[in-house]
């Protein structure tokens, strides 16, 4: 209870919910180990794939994986390699799957956080229009809207948005990451890229738009009923301040959560939503790979998203314990 | 400021609660009866005239402020008590339109506020915004609950600072804090600290040191003692009658508490199902309470040394004020219950020739209703 | 913190079959997502006598515009009627979202019980388990098993189904938390009554309530997981499924609009009324939003 809590405390407590978070690393390590042990056939062809490996790499695979040796030293063997930061061989792109998925990384990102900033601010924006006359025609709108986003699927609304803006509108281009025939430099290309980008992002946020609405509209209620609500106006504050300054703190707190918790749903929406606009990312990689059934991206992919989403989850954390004084660490 | 009141600390009351005897008249804080320190005709700070308040519910409209009526004048204490469901909060809501439900409006009567450059203004007409000037500002609030009424992921300091940016004095914001904290017997580092890591005292401390900061010329606390430990009620009463006297504030003090109205009030308004039902300088009112109710209340509390809550002390529940009882809304529960007191509500009458003495609104009071000496002397038990 | 009398609440459960559809009943968008449910169990049963043509008949009617004579909402790249393949796929939807959601509330239902009766290792145990199966990614996963384990309807149903689970998992534990100390269970133990009966007999009725609103939401989240496996290739080959139609449909998007506006919908209504009913139920089972209505 003591007023002391300087930035060593917050390290300390971030330090702890990292310790925390590496149990699930290593269960994370070990059901992928399991997803390669258990499938079907033969091992090997579920690391490299089904593909005519020359027999000296099927060796090495063997080799490296001691697929003869028992599950524990296989499973050691496996650990090491991860820690190493070798997840494997891809056939079909002949490159190592850590090189490749890193490649593609930053265009995921790109795509990734422009979609979260968007949606956050929009979702906000409509949760508080929402708020301020609960039950009027904007909230029921509101609330309308996020029931749908929570139920159209990313992939199809993708395909909605290429028909009504590309197809039929010719506003922007139906896909991929930047035009390939026009050779743009400088400001040319920058509009060249966000134009590409916008449709996608449209697809990609409603879900998450949906879900900050209605979340940002149920805490404000419940907020904005708070006697220290109440306080504020009686010393004077004018509404716009009790709103942004009290209101919207303390409904930062349960947004921040479900930006961090909903990271996972976001990356599979992002997996569907690049294949649909032909994004060359981690998503469209992990299509491709299905077809040709290059498992050890698959599977290197997973391990990624998984870790990436374990180490958000600890962000959301510690974003927590900044945002709210409450939390003890 | 002033020392009008230093040495007027004076002897007992006969008839008030927990006597006078029990307060050490020399101590340097202490918060002895005053009734006759504030001269009758000092200006009237706030006048609330026939104000009544609705609430939208979902069983129907509720008037929990049914017409009611009162006069704080400057520098005075003026307490306002009733059992709880009385209305008495939402009286004190009313002051400033501000109210925990957005179904709750202020829908009769005139709130007149004298405001610091002498001007009287009608609170009930006035526009949000120049309510909003009004509120922290000429008029500051202490609520019931300290920790709930401050933000938890706001410092202290940041709140108070809020409080005097949004009345233009932001400047120099940072020592005003710290001179506030000082006042209210806080370390000026407090500002740094959240609510969660004060204690419900030292968070009734805040308030009070918001409720003071933009020296208003009066402050309504809504029972600021109740949800503080027992030990604590007192030094946090006192502190709140030091500083209204110091800084010569009016405060309209709501309270369950008769021992609270005894210790600090100058006047007091007895509140019963959304109305007034008697007033008057509180030695008087105590020694000789006309109303029924008010002999009631103070029939159940005579012996005791600890305050109890009113309800304890008198039979039967609070009315329903979805639908009041006809008349004097007393009736159902008066040991005097008379014919017309369910059909006519008693109009405020004179509890004295002059009415000097406030005013009691019972049908008993009028000559033309019954005989002179039906009037009930205090002290005796009173009813089944 | 109210603690809901144990009694009362089965008493609700029992008797309350029709105190229960009035609170549904007002909330106007429950019963619209309840309509919207009721028309797609009615569609996929009756499918057969629907459809106007089998849904993998080809013909050379190769990608016709709805209104053409016979195909009201037009036909695919390879002539397939599209109304049928919508109608059909109501049938792979309703089975996959059904069954996954049902499996998926058995294992939480049965994980949450021991975690919250035990307490102690298992609860830190299964928690722990919980937790990861809630990090890794639902989609991914399920595309690597699939991928891996073939995409049959039965696979898709498992895989589904054992992804879903932690959420009910959680529910049932926090509940069964607060009720094992409750009397009524103390009770229970005194007399001499076995674990498994008093986890499925006495508590397990009482908890049910939130369990069933989380289980209306689970079938939503299984139709729209099956139908981004079917987009991505993995659906049943030997069913016609909206995803799987949404994933031919892509190549076609710009001649032949209406191959992905009526699947799309078709999930898209699905999902809500799902949804909805979910929603409607929460509203009319929780006691504390009654009040404030």
């Amino acid at each position: 209870m003591s007023g002391a809590r300087g930035s060593k405390a917050l390290g300390a407590y971030a330090l702890e919910r990292l310790l925390n978070a590496v149990p699930l690393v290593l269960g994370v390590i070990v059901v992928n180990f399991l997803l390669v042990s258990l499938a079907p056939g033969d091992p090997v062809t579920a690391l490299i794939g089904e593909y005519p490996a020359p027999p000296d790499y099927v060796e090495r695979v063997r080799a490296q994986y001691g697929l003869d040796a028992a599950l524990p030293e296989r499973l050691l063997r496996y650990l090491g390699s991860v820690v190493r930061g070798d997840l494997g061989f891809s056939f079909a792109n002949r490159q190592p799957v850590a090189t490749l998925v890193i490649e593609r990384l930053g265009r995921t990102l790109l795509l990734m956080l422009t979609t979260v900033v968007f949606a956050t601010a929009v979702g906000i924006v409509l949760g508080v229009w929402a708020a301020r006359r609960p039950h009027s025609a904007v909230d029921r709108g509101a609330t309308g809207f996020a029931l749908a986003g929570y139920s159209i699927p990313e992939f199809w609304l993708g395909q909605i948005l290429i028909l009504v803006f590309a197809v039929g509108l010719g506003w922007l281009p139906a896909g991929g990451f930047r035009s390939i025939r026009a050779d743009y430099a400088g400001w040319a290309a920058v509009v060249d890229q966000v134009r590409h980008m916008v449709l996608p992002m449209l697809a990609l946020s409603f879900r998450y738009m949906a879900i900050t609405t209605r979340l940002t509209r149920a805490s404000l209620l419940e907020v904005m009923n708070a006697d220290y609500i109440l306080a504020s106006r009686a010393r004077g504050l004018s509404e716009r301040r009790v709103l942004w300054e009290h209101g919207l703190r303390a409904a930062a707190l349960p947004i921040i959560t479900v930006i961090g918790y909903n990271f996972g749903f976001i990356v599979a929406g992002s997996a569907l939503v690049e294949t649909v606009f032909g994004w060359p990312g981690v998503g469209r990689l992990m299509y491709d790979s299905i077809f040709t059934r290059d498992y050890p991206v698959l599977l290197g992919i997973l391990l990624l998203v998984s870790v990436s989403v374990i180490l958000v989850n600890l962000l959301t954390d510690v974003a927590y314990a900044l945002f709210d004084p409450r939390v003890r660490y | 400021m002033s020392g009008r009141r230093g040495a007027a600390a004076r002897g007992a009351h006969p008839g008030v609660p927990g006597g006078a005897g029990n307060r050490g008249v020399g101590e340097p804080e202490g918060v002895a009866a005053r009734a006759t320190d504030v001269p009758l005709g000092a200006t009237p700070v706030l006048e609330l005239r026939d104000v009544v308040t609705e609430i939208r519910g979902v069983r129907g409209l509720v008037r929990p402020v049914d017409g009611v009526s009162l006069t704080v004048r400057a520098g005075q204490v003026v307490g306002l008590v009733g059992e709880s469901g009385s209305g008495k909060s939402m009286t004190a809501f009313s002051v400033m339109r501000l109210f925990p439900t957005k179904a709750a409006r202020v829908t009769g009567g005139e709130i007149l506020l004298r405001g610091g450059d002498g001007r009287v203004r009608d609170l009930r007409t006035l526009g949000p915004d120049a309510l909003r000037a009004v509120r922290g500002r000429e008029i500051g609030m202490i609520f019931q609950d300290p920790a709930s009424y401050l933000n938890p992921v706001l410092t202290v300091g940041r709140q108070l600072e809020q409080q005097l940016q949004a009345h233009g004095l932001g400047q120099g914001a940072d020592a005003r804090i710290a001179e506030l904290l000082t006042d209210v017997g806080l370390s000026p580092e407090v500002a740094r600290r959240y609510a969660h890591e004060l204690s419900g005292g030292q968070c009734q401390r805040v308030g009070i040191a918001s409720a003071l900061a933009c020296r208003p010329a009066l402050v309504v606390a809504d029972e600021p003692t109740t949800a503080l430990d027992v030990t604590i009620q007192a030094q946090v009463l006192r502190l709140l009658a030091r500083l209204q006297r110091d800084q010569g504030v009016a405060l309209l003090l709501i309270t369950h508490d008769l021992g609270v109205v005894a210790e600090v009030c100058d006047h007091v308004y007895v509140m019963y199902a959304g109305r007034i039902v008697e007033e008057g300088p509180v030695e008087d009112l105590f020694a000789r309470p006309r109303h029924p109710y008010t002999q009631g209340l103070l029939a159940g509390v005579l012996d005791l040394l600890e305050p109890k809550p009113i309800r304890v002390s008198i039979e039967g529940s609070v009315p329903d004020l979805v639908r009041p009882p006809s008349g004097c809304r007393f009736h159902p529960r008066c040991p005097h219950a008379m014919p017309i007191c369910e059909r006519e509500a008693p109009p405020l009458l004179p509890r004295d020739e002059g009415a000097a003495l406030g005013h009691s609104a019972c049908w008993l009071h009028d000559p033309g209703v019954v005989g002179a000496g039906v009037t009930v002397e205090p002290g005796r038990e009173d009813g089944p | 913190m109210a603690v809901p009398v144990p009694a009362a609440a089965r008493a609700a459960a029992v008797g309350g079959l029709a105190g229960f559809w009035r609170q549904f009943r007002r909330h106007r968008t429950g019963v619209f997502g309840l309509a919207v449910v009721v028309v797609l169990v009615l569609v996929a049963v009756f499918a057969p006598w629907l459809a106007p043509t089998d849904p993998f008949t080809t013909s050379r009617a190769a990608l016709q515009p709805p209104g053409t004579p016979g195909h009201l909402l037009g036909t695919d790249h390879l002539g397939r009627d599209v109304l049928s393949g919508v109608i059909w796929g109501a049938r792979v939807s309703l089975i996959v979202g059904l069954a996954a959601a049902f499996t998926a509330t058995v294992i939480g239902i049965l994980v949450g019980a021991v975690a919250g009766y035990f307490g102690g290792w298992a609860d830190e145990l299964l928690m722990r388990v919980t937790e990861l199966f809630q990090i890794i990614p639902r989609f991914v996963l399920a595309l690597i098993v699939v991928a891996f384990f073939g995409s049959g309807l039965v696979n898709l149903i498992l895989v589904i189904g054992i992804l879903s689970w932690p959420q009910t998992a959680r529910l049932v534990r926090s509940q069964f938390l607060r009720h094992r100390t409750l009397p009524y269970v103390d009770g229970a133990r005194v007399v001499g009554m076995r674990a498994w009966r008093i986890i499925f007999v006495e508590i397990l009725p009482n908890v049910l309530a939130p369990v069933i609103v989380v289980a209306s939401l689970d079938i939503a989240q299984a139709i729209l997981l099956e139908a981004s496996l079917g987009f991505f290739g993995l659906g049943d080959p030997n069913l016609r499924s909206w995803g799987g139609m949404l994933n031919t449909a892509q190549q076609y998007v710009r001649i032949a609009w209406w191959m992905s506006i009526f699947p799309g919908l078709a999930i898209s209504l699905a999902v809500l009324g799902f949804n909805l009913v979910g929603d409607g139920l929460n509203e009319a089972t929780d006691p504390r939003l009654r009040e404030g209505a």
